[in-house]
């Protein structure tokens, strides 16, 4: 049997289930729109049919890991998991609220606030009353304030494009030379070509992307050609790189989680 | 000539971080950080056995014997020193992993004796502690995931070209990962017997 995917996320409440009405969804989420906006937290709801054959704690965190809810550093995120035909669910707790809502807490959240509801077969009650809960609870911990714009930080660069970007002056010097003496040998055009070349291939070498890869022979190859009229002012050149997906909808922070929470069952 | 020196010595540095001597010291520091996590969220799981033995031992008075095992159990582990230098150390890991492993088997059974008593089960103070019991044996799940992701992303370096030839020149060795504890229980088929 496969695993179940991680469903993209697009909003705060993703209902695979069919459990919950549209209206019912639009209000959950702009009950934590609002919260976000006033608190900072990002709080996700997602119900699924099943997890198996994972257990829930190891989907649960698979979904933490890719939606990165919560501010980055402040990992001030919470997933509220509910996995319908396996009549489990799980509350996962990002790094950042380990403290306020802890495994104790996150259990009698789930023991005492949705259990009962979801025992009558009380989805949507059991799952207002438990993201009421979370609310109150994250709401009684200190947090840093919200920043003006909703919806998180930015992802970092990777850490070989980090380190690409490090030698980034390095390289320009070294393949300025190499680009001058190339294009002495083999004329402007082949010269260059050959040193985009040479770029592509160290390029792709640290980074092991094509779209970088392609994106650096090509701005080397420029630059070479373009050399030939500019002397040796050549001034900074930034390398493209801006994959921003600002989509409409939410997205996650970056926050981080290590498994805290709780699960239960009903 | 002095700058084609620069050059040279500028291209040696670029060539140095194309062997991968920058990605082992990342991934190297990486596996530092996921091995403490690991060691903390055990520690975590140590420092709540005293709790959780308190509480037990007030209504299963006659469970002596299981409490017993799961106090020299968290001794043992207690007597392991778990130093980033164990990660280097194949045979002190399998120690370190062994006496976790009991401490393990030890309070799942004490869980399971504990299921017979029902006053305890309702008990507020054990419920929450074993609500972070819970919680932190997952927590250790997950930091030893992340810790195996670390190590085999830092042997996939050390055995792969060319960075390997950097692995070779500052002798990196590939790292011991967790294994899967109970691999002879998994090997061995279960027995039923129907004889009584």
């Amino acid at each position: 049997m496969a695993e179940v995917p991680v469903p993209p996320l697009e909003k705060r409440v993703t209902d695979l289930t069919g459990t919950l009405t549209g209206q019912q969804q639009e209000a959950l989420e702009s009950r934590l729109a609002a919260f976000e906006q006033q608190k900072g937290s990002q709080i996700a709801v997602l119900i699924v049919p099943t997890t198996q054959p994972e257990a829930i704690e190891q989907y649960s965190i698979r979904v933490a890991e890719q939606w990165k809810l919560g501010r980055k550093g402040v990992d001030d995120g919470v997933l509220l998991l509910v996995a319908k035909n396996d009549r489990k669910l799980r509350i996962e707790v990002g790094y950042g609220l380990e403290g306020a809502l802890n495994d104790a807490t996150s259990k009698r959240i789930i023991e005492e606030f949705i259990v009962p509801h979801f025992k009558q077969g009380d989805f949507p009650g059991g799952i207002s009353a438990g993201v009421d809960r979370i609310v109150a609870v994250v709401n009684g911990e200190p947090l840093p304030a919200p920043s003006a714009q909703a919806g998180g930080g930015k992802i970092p660069h990777p850490t070989l494009l980090g380190l690409l970007w490090d030698n980034l002056l390095v390289a320009i010097f070294v393949f300025w030379i190499v680009g001058t003496v190339l294009r002495g040998f083999l004329g402007d055009f082949m010269g260059a070509a050959v040193n985009g070349g040479l770029v592509g291939l160290l390029v792709w070498f640290l980074s092991a992307s094509l779209l970088i890869t392609l994106g650096a022979a090509i701005v080397a190859f420029i630059l070479t050609l373009l050399e030939v009229n500019a002397g040796s002012g050549g001034g900074s050149y930034s390398g493209g790189g801006g994959f921003s997906s600002s989509g409409g909808g939410f997205s996650g922070g970056g926050g981080s989680f290590g498994g805290g929470g709780a699960s239960g069952s009903w | 000539m002095h700058k084609l020196f620069t050059a040279f010595m500028l291209t040696a540095l670029l060539a140095l971080s194309g062997c991968g001597y920058n990605t082992f010291q990342s991934q190297d520091e990486q596996i530092t950080a996921s091995w403490a996590e690991v060691v903390n969220q055990y520690q975590r799981r140590s420092d709540l056995v005293p709790n959780l033995v308190n509480v037990v031992k007030g209504y299963a008075t006659h469970e002596k014997e299981v409490l017993e095992s799961v106090t020299a159990s968290r001794a043992k582990v207690g007597g392991i020193q778990a130093t980033p230098e164990l990660v280097n150390d194949e045979q002190a890991f399998a120690r370190f992993q062994a006496a976790q492993g009991e401490l393990t088997s030890a309070l799942s059974r004490l869980l399971v004796v504990a299921e017979n008593y029902p006053q305890l089960k309702a008990d507020a103070n054990f419920r929450d502690l074993q609500a972070q019991l819970e919680g932190t044996e997952n927590r250790i799940t997950v930091a030893r995931n992340r810790y195996i992701q670390a190590v085999k992303d830092y042997n996939v370096t050390v055995r792969s070209f060319p960075s390997n030839l950097t692995a070779m020149l500052f002798s990196y060795k590939t790292k011991p990962s967790f294994t899967v504890e109970n691999e002879k229980a998994i090997s061995t088929a279960p027995k039923v017997d129907f004889g009584k």
